[in-house]
């Protein structure tokens, strides 16, 4: 069975071949709604949208990525703890935060299992995304190792993990459920 | 002086898949209604707001392509944006203009071309709206997984099933088939819904909104302008709104949205509506359908239903005419469709004829307070619009 995103992409060349004969027998790339049959300009130029992100000022949590540690922000003035991480305390604008490692251990508060997918995550199957209330109250994002929603609960016991997400190859953190 | 403001002219679009159209065609479909029902000229209006998500559609700049097709260039204006929001802000845009002092007349107008990009696609865009770092770019979820985020907790904590999240698709799916302008017009059952495939567990396609083309607008006048034009005007009479955190980690329970929770609360004291018991005020409500657990949750936000509770009214079918209080008798974005810059002043269109006795047969309320409530939520609860709407002059502006 195909991907969602072999499946998207097969869309789009097919409207790229029928385009391409209309555009030799009428000269315009036009295409004809398969349920109306009202006419459409099938757009001839394409955008590529990929981001540069700074992580200038939280790189240590991507540093620490590759020893195994999830790290968070602690505001040194009031003891807030930060994730996502961030760099300024507004409750407290003129002190500083520190970084702590994540406690592993927490509960699943809840989850989704993703069938319809977003394109750029068409060619994985379908995955699982939960929130864990972590030891010390701090609640995270992420994917969940576990797809069959039989073997899911809301409460049950989840580790952070960090993990090498593929086919993309970069370091991530997911929950893995605990046996009980 | 702040001063009182009306919607003297509505306009709405056909609602659905509008490859017949471009986004300007679509819009015009709309501003020409709510400019004719109003009775103004086209020179009258002041200024023009216009909601818009975008990103899906060709036009990075559709203010100024709808006002330019329209005819209306030289009038000031810009792109309102709070997500699926959007039509509520401007709305609040507009009002605050006018109650202002900087303007007479204003142009509502939103608008979304969603099916100019393939599914995929715009799943992936309505995914992103959230926080794209911290919970898109690694997780992948979309606007179905945001929401089915709440239903497993909403449904693990109070006992709700997923039968109950389909009574609300039946209701609006019910609606919408008295609409014409409605995405889907037609009814469905409880096993149909229970039959559709899921698309993020628990929620199934009946669960979903669709993605949907189609305009809507409305002219916004002061007291002086509406006294002069029309003898049924319709008075924004108070708006709540607030926001939640970008992060859904960041959320202290999923069961209910607190941005909602507090746009009522605020909407509700300007408006002078009893929190403890708003249904006594309110004929008739539209509310952020755009998943059906998020109708049984704003049944608990807005206080019709106690926390926890708001399963049964569904259940006990309170939320179709003739029960506790009417809601989405639109067909809701459920299944009027959910064009998402559009939607909020789709609603301000939709509870303006509501309250005017001018809906069809079959789904208009029976009107003794002459208030209406709409509760516009963007993202998941990334924004919250709260607008009151009624049919006597706010006593104050």
């Amino acid at each position: 069975m195909s991907t969602q995103r072999e499946q998207a992409d097969m869309f789009f060349k097919q409207l790229e071949e029928f385009t391409k004969t209309m555009k030799q027998s009428v000269g315009i790339p036009l295409v004809m709604d398969q349920k109306t049959g009202v006419a459409m300009w099938y757009d001839q130029r394409e955008l590529k949208l990929k981001f540069l992100i700074s992580i200038e000022k939280t790189r240590k949590f991507f540093e620490a990525l590759s020893e195994g540690k999830v790290l968070a922000t602690k505001c040194k003035k009031t003891g807030k703890i930060y994730f996502p991480p961030q760099v300024d305390c507004p409750d407290a604008p003129d002190s500083e935060v520190e970084w702590v490692e994540l406690p592993k251990e927490g509960e699943l508060l809840t989850y989704t299992i993703i069938n319809t997918k977003p394109y750029s995550f068409g060619h994985y199957p379908d995955y699982t995304v939960g929130i864990a209330r972590l030891a010390n109250g701090v609640q995270i994002l992420a994917w969940v190792r576990e797809t069959d929603p039989k073997k899911l609960r809301v409460g049950m016991k989840v580790r952070l993990e960090v993990v090498k997400r593929e086919p993309e190859g970069y370091l991530t953190y997911e929950l893995v459920p605990v046996e009980e | 002086m702040a001063r009182r403001v009306a919607i003297i002219g509505t306009g709405h679009s056909k609602f659905g898949v509008r490859n017949d159209v471009n986004i300007a065609e679509l819009a015009y479909e709309s501003i020409r209604q709510a400019i004719d029902e109003a009775g103004i000229e086209p020179s009258e209006i002041d200024f023009a707001f216009v909601s818009n998500v975008g990103g899906w559609s060709s036009e990075p700049l559709p203010a100024v392509v709808a006002l330019e097709y329209a005819g209306l260039t030289g009038v000031g204006t810009m792109r309102v944006e709070a997500a699926c929001s959007s039509g509520s802000a401007a709305i609040k845009a507009g009002y605050d203009a006018i109650k202002s002092g900087e303007a007479d007349v204003v142009l509502v107008l939103g608008v979304e071309k969603m099916n100019e990009s393939p599914t995929p696609t715009v799943v992936e865009f309505i995914g992103r709206a959230g926080n794209y770092f911290w919970e898109f770019q690694n997780f992948g979820l979309t606007f179905p997984g945001y929401y089915a985020l709440y239903a497993t907790a909403y449904m693990a904590k109070y006992g709700a099933t997923e039968e109950d999240l389909c009574r609300v698709a039946v209701k609006n799916h019910y609606y919408a088939s008295l609409n014409p302008k409605a995405q889907f017009p037609r009814k469905i059952t409880v096993e149909h819904c229970m039959q559709s495939r899921y698309i993020a567990w628990p929620l199934k396609l009946f669960d979903c909104s669709p993605i949907t083309d189609g305009s809507a607008a409305v002219i916004l006048a002061s007291e002086e302008v509406a006294k002069k034009v029309t003898d049924s005007p319709v008075w924004i009479k108070a708006i709540g709104t607030a926001s939640g955190t970008s992060n859904l980690s960041r959320r202290t329970d999923f069961t209910h949205l607190e941005a909602a929770r507090k746009a009522a609360a605020m909407a509700y004291k300007k408006a002078g509506i009893d929190p403890e018991n708003p249904v006594k005020y309110i004929d008739v409500a539209e509310v952020h359908d755009c998943f059906t657990i998020a109708e049984i949750m704003a049944y608990e936000d807005l206080g019709f239903a106690k926390p926890g509770e708001g399963y049964k009214l569904i259940r006990e079918e309170q939320t179709y005419i003739g029960g506790l209080i009417p809601v989405n008798l639109s067909g809701g974005l459920k299944a009027k469709g959910h064009p998402l810059g559009a939607t909020g002043i789709s609603m301000a269109v939709d509870l303006s004829r509501q309250l005017l006795g001018r809906v069809e047969k079959g789904r208009q309320a029976p009107i003794k307070n002459g208030v209406a409530l709409a509760h516009n939520i963007g993202g998941t609860g990334h924004y919250a619009y709260v607008t009151i709407y009624s049919l006597d002059k706010p006593r104050e502006a």
